[in-house]
């Protein structure tokens, strides 16, 4: 994946998230996590604290907020998700999906944190929404990943069909 | 083939990266002007490609809503006919009520509202981050939209401009965790705090241990806030649970749906005050 692909990625998760906003269930997911920590595992540390850095001052900007602080929590989720990827076998789906539920709740304690910290937000008792958006990011991470990795079956069944059609016309 | 990275370089990029983020972050807080400019040129850019996004989804949104419409119309177009009954009945009420007040408001010599002045505009985006509940609406500074100004829809109040850019304006939501409208209950004229809970519910604090609240109070804006004006309406009165001797947890369900909003008001004249006459010195009125 180039860095063009990557940006792609990254910026197709934004706009997907900002669709899930506008139907009602933007706060059930943080697909922008999602994708950054999909990067990371697939591309390492430096490639994830990139799309991490990049997709956090995104959220930030657009977010009306404090600039940096999703910036701050996802740019060092990537990078950690990164050394995690070179340090242990991640290819099944229950340590990916452990991976992503980390990623999940590294970010949002951070950010939750922070915004206490600072006096910005008010949480009365975050930790049931915290843990219900790492499930669910961890369940689409999976899902995304089982994805990824029937591209390269179904691009060759495509090109199988393809190749049949064109013996048959031929024929 | 890219180069390898090294742990080294790995790492002090990453201490760069935070460094940075820190940086940024102790920069803006407690100044009120952030980086405008960066802003605006992100916000600008990245508006398109989300208004674009939602054509498509929005389309297909909008097919299924039309069918959708179609089946039970009957009833509700039985069920719109007594409520338009209904609502003349009250318009009718509200009518004689008004011709009251505007009697009354004679009498006490105070200055007449100043009428609304709102610009409509249409939603182009959701809110990208799940810790930010907002939207982007197609009206920006060269619209004359500027920060803090009220945003209604005809259920009531949505939020107020958070952001405003070039040719767009970030909404917040007052139910986002860090939004807070003065209000009132308006059986009771009990006044307190509505603070978002993020949740899509607002809860009422600062309230007077005496307070009279009941679920399914109407309650309004207070307008001492200097944001939104006074009388419009928030919500309604969800839950009212004692925690402790003194303290009360309330909950306002908001009428408005945030997750069904096309199109809303700004309000862009200044707030309109009742003010009391000017009182005139002795001396002059003696003249």
């Amino acid at each position: 994946m180039t860095a063009l692909r990557m940006a792609a990625f990254v910026l197709g998760a934004v706009l997907l998230q900002s669709v899930l906003s506008r139907l009602g269930g933007g706060t059930l997911a943080d697909l922008v996590l999602v994708a950054v920590v999909s990067v990371a595992l697939l591309h390492g540390r430096l490639a994830g604290l990139a799309a991490g850095t990049a997709a956090g001052l995104l959220q930030d900007a657009l977010g009306g907020g404090i600039l940096g602080l999703s910036g701050l929590g996802k740019s060092v989720a990537g990078y950690l998700t990164g050394v995690a990827g070179t340090q242990f076998i991640v290819t099944q789906w229950m340590s990916r999906g452990l991976v992503f539920l980390g990623a999940s709740l590294f970010t949002s304690l951070l950010f939750v944190g922070l915004s206490a910290l600072l006096g910005l937000r008010r949480y009365a008792n975050p930790l049931p929404e915290i843990a219900l958006q790492a499930a669910i990011n961890a369940a689409a991470g999976v899902l995304l990943f089982y994805v990824i990795e029937f591209m390269p079956t179904a691009r060759e069944w495509w090109s199988a069909v393809l190749e049949r059609r064109r013996k048959r016309r031929y024929h | 083939m890219a180069r390898p990275d090294t742990g080294t370089r790995a790492r002090a990029l990453l201490v760069v990266v935070v460094v940075g983020h820190v940086l940024l972050i102790s920069a803006q807080v407690g100044t009120a002007a952030g980086p405008t400019l960066l802003r605006t040129a992100v916000v600008s850019v990245v508006t398109e490609a989300q208004e674009a996004s939602w054509l498509v989804v929005g389309g297909v949104r909008s097919v299924w809503d039309a069918y959708a419409a179609l089946r039970g119309v009957r009833e509700n177009n039985a069920k719109l006919a007594r409520e338009n009954t209904d609502l003349r009945v009250q318009l009718q009420q509200a009518r004689a009520n008004a011709a009251g007040a505007d009697e009354m408001r004679a009498l006490l010599e105070l200055r007449p509202h100043l009428p609304w002045k709102t610009t409509g505009a249409d939603i182009v985006a959701g809110s990208i981050s799940p810790d930010f509940r907002g939207i982007t609406i197609d009206k920006g500074l060269s619209e004359g939209i500027t920060r803090d100004m009220p945003v209604i829809s005809p259920a009531g109040v949505v939020g107020r401009v958070a952001l405003p850019a070039g040719r767009t304006a970030t909404v917040q939501f007052i139910v986002d965790r860090s939004a807070a409208v003065a209000v009132r209950i308006d059986r009771s004229r009990t006044e307190g705090i509505a603070l978002g809970n993020g949740d899509g519910t607002l809860r009422l604090e600062y309230l007077s241990a005496t307070a009279d609240i009941q679920a399914g109070d109407l309650v309004v804006t207070a307008g001492i806030d200097g944001v939104y004006p006074p009388g419009l309406a928030v919500g309604e009165v969800g839950r009212v649970e004692r925690a402790g001797q003194a303290y009360r947890a309330v909950t306002i369900r908001p009428f408005v749906d945030f997750s069904r909003l096309e199109t809303v008001l700004v309000l862009v004249a200044p707030t309109p005050v009742w003010a009391p006459p000017v009182p005139v010195p002795a001396a002059k009125a003696a003249k």
